[in-house]
């Protein structure tokens, strides 16, 4: 079961890594006056044609074939329009994909956005060579980061060594507490 | 605006990162590798890859390639972790919790022995 919108969001971002991606922009906002909470990712992965687009709400729409059945985003897109939001996806094939999802951020019912630290530690030390362009925001304030020039100063050291998960675990988690987008988030 | 911490210290990471890396006896790479399905991290493979970066961490351990891959179709037996150390065969194990995760850093990873009862066996027959 996927309690944690940060969830979702590490399995929409893996979409992205099996459709080929090497470049995924990840936003996280929440407007507390509007009363939105959305999240988007965008690649420049593969992409689908229209045919398939249309069919991604639907549960036994799957690329993948280990299984016939794709959870991920029916499960988000339930998860949205339960709590007055929506989910979106815009692809071209050779392109890439878009998607987004939005919820009513005081909804009773929407999720907690979760340990979004460890959904980008995750992400960034796993996929080395994906460029993750991330960019988290919380009504006025803002946590934005690339991996490019990090990865570039690395210079072949891997992100997965002690020193290096140490400074890329404390950056993200004063940069997101400093945007106040920690667990406590509602 | 918070940002990332100051490219200095990333520096200071990566010449400490790489001393290390001097000093280390050529042994062979490890690698550790997550599945990262929608099945996996619904059964919790994002705690479990936690588990495995703060091991890494804690007990300083230079060398370990960390990777993820998508559903692996056991989906009954995830999180699903895959150790691979020096040449020897790939072991997979299953119901890799972050307490099963750190065990295997520590008894397979540091010290080369293999967590038997989560391991899950593969073969012509599986």
């Amino acid at each position: 079961m996927v309690r944690e919108l940060s969830l979702h969001l590490l399995d929409i971002v893996e979409n992205s890594i099996a459709a080929g991606a090497n470049q995924i922009e990840i936003n996280v906002s929440v407007d507390q006056a509007a009363d939105r909470l959305r999240m988007q990712v965008c690649d420049n992965g593969k992409g689908m044609d229209e045919e398939m687009v249309a069919r991604i709400g639907d549960p036994f729409c799957t690329t993948r074939t280990t299984r016939k059945v794709g959870l991920g985003i029916p499960l988000l897109k339930a998860a949205a329009e339960a709590c007055n939001g929506w989910l979106k996806v815009e692809s071209k094939a050779g392109e890439g994909t878009c998607l987004t999802v939005e919820f009513q951020n005081s909804h009773i019912d929407r999720m907690p956005l979760g340990d979004l630290p460890a959904t980008l530690m995750s992400l960034i030390v796993a996929n080395p060579d994906v460029r993750f362009l991330v960019n988290c925001r919380h009504d006025e304030q803002r946590f934005c980061f690339d991996t490019e020039p990090l990865r570039r100063e690395l210079d072949g050291i891997s992100w997965s060594e002690p020193e290096v998960l140490t400074y890329l675990r404390e950056s993200i988690c004063a940069g997101l507490a400093g945007a106040n987008l920690v667990d406590a988030d509602r | 605006m918070p940002t990332i911490k100051s490219i200095d210290d990333l520096k200071r990471a990566r010449e400490e990162a790489l001393e290390k890396r001097r000093v280390k006896t050529a042994s062979g790479g490890t690698k550790v590798v997550v599945a990262m399905g929608t099945c996996g991290i619904a059964a919790g493979a994002r705690d479990t890859m936690k588990a495995v970066l703060k091991v890494i961490e804690e007990d300083n351990l230079s060398g370990i390639t960390v990777a993820q891959t998508g559903c692996l179709g056991m989906c009954e037996r995830e999180p699903i972790v895959q150790v691979t150390v020096g040449e020897q065969p790939t072991v997979t194990y299953g119901k890799v919790t972050p307490d099963v995760a750190e065990r295997i850093m520590r008894d397979h990873v540091k010290s080369g022995n293999v967590v038997s009862d989560h391991v899950i066996p593969t073969g012509p027959t599986e």
